[in-house]
């Protein structure tokens, strides 16, 4: 309405105004954006469930964009590679060995591997296991990748 | 080492990243301008005066951030001009000229360089030559600096370098940062530790912050 008035001097506060929407409007969208991110290098670094503490503080959106991130990622996976796919998220760094040793940080109860037995993970006990089924338990950090 | 994590990097030049955090902190950063013409009831958002119906008056002086200089500027200069701030005018470039290295550059405002790039952006026409020089001093101050931050970020390893970092700006800070990593890595490697998994730093940090639990 005070532009409609043809009051002239008021055009100043009307850009002034719309300015401070503007700055208002690009922090808020690059606060989301990096959250996007991070929730993005959830899924590389972390896997593929995210713990009950962090979907706590994601809101809705955000846990349907992590599901839709992960759909795709997962179709994209297995159209490389062949029949089976491939899982990018392993063997981040080049392995050297077929079995590692691991020291596990927290308890975290039983442990199925693959020729069926299962192996109790209790505080600072050590284990001599296949890598890729550790791998995604030492970046959450449960177990600890011990060099001989 | 493999993180995930890449945050969207400041703008190169004249051009801010709209979503770059890094930008958005830097263009809060205050500049000296002009009321051109007078400004109604600007004096209580700028926190100057009392009344609501107070006018900032015609010609005074105002410390105004980036963002707003930049949308409130225009050709014309109806309503702000702004001027160079004290660090970019004669009397600091002589000190430049005499010895980048001394200067605390952090303490200038800690985007020196990208909050110098962005001043290009206010055509000041009866100063294009201060541009000019402005913009070859940056230069020069960057170049001079640049060879320290390459030698020290490249052979202190694993020792307190915050005496070091405490006087560079932003972009310098970035770039030790970088070459600080790259050495950390290189000796991560030469160890045998390059194969090692890891657990991430964002895991770590998750671990180290109490989150609050969720009940049922």
């Amino acid at each position: 309405s005070e532009a409609k008035s043809g009051r002239t001097d008021l055009i100043f506060l009307i850009r002034f105004r719309h300015c401070c929407l503007l700055r208002n409007q690009r922090c808020l969208l690059a606060y989301l954006y990096d959250r996007l991110l991070r929730i993005r290098a959830l899924r590389w670094e972390y896997g593929s469930v995210l713990p009950n503490t962090i979907q706590f503080h994601m809101s809705a959106e955000e846990v349907e964009w992590f599901n839709r991130y992960k759909k795709s990622l997962a179709t994209y996976m297995r159209s490389v590679g062949g029949e089976e796919g491939l899982d990018l998220t392993q063997d981040i760094k080049p392995p050297k060995s077929l079995y590692i040793e691991v020291r596990c940080l927290r308890d975290h109860g039983e442990f199925e591997i693959d020729d069926g037995t299962t192996i109790l993970l209790k505080k600072n006990s050590q284990h001599f296991l296949p890598r890729w089924k550790c791998e995604q338990l030492i970046r959450q950090g449960i177990l600890e990748h011990v060099l001989s | 080492m493999a993180e995930a994590y890449f945050p969207v990097g400041p703008g190169l030049g004249m051009e801010e990243n709209f979503l770059s955090l890094d930008d958005i902190l830097m263009s809060q950063e205050k500049l000296p301008g002009r009321a051109e013409s007078a400004l109604p009831r600007l004096a209580v958002l700028l926190g100057q005066g009392a009344g609501s119906a107070e006018s900032v008056p015609e010609g005074s002086k105002l410390e105004i951030p980036l963002w707003l200089a930049k949308g409130l500027h225009d050709s014309k200069r109806r309503i702000i001009s702004v001027e160079l701030p004290k660090i970019y005018k004669e009397a600091w470039r002589t000190v430049f000229s005499a010895d980048a290295n001394v200067v605390d550059l952090h303490k200038m405002g800690p985007y020196y360089y990208g909050f110098g790039s962005q001043l290009l952006n206010f055509e000041n026409p009866e100063n294009p030559e201060i541009a000019q020089t402005d913009s070859v001093c940056s230069l020069q101050t960057f170049i001079a600096r640049f060879r320290r931050i390459m030698d020290s970020s490249q052979n202190t390893y694993n020792e307190d370098t915050s005496a070091l970092v405490a006087r560079l700006d932003e972009l310098e800070r970035a770039l030790f940062q970088v070459g600080q990593k790259g050495l950390n890595d290189f000796q991560c490697w030469e160890k045998g530790q390059a194969s090692q998994i890891t657990a991430s730093s964002l895991v770590q940090n998750y671990g180290k912050r109490k989150l609050t639990e969720v009940d049922g």
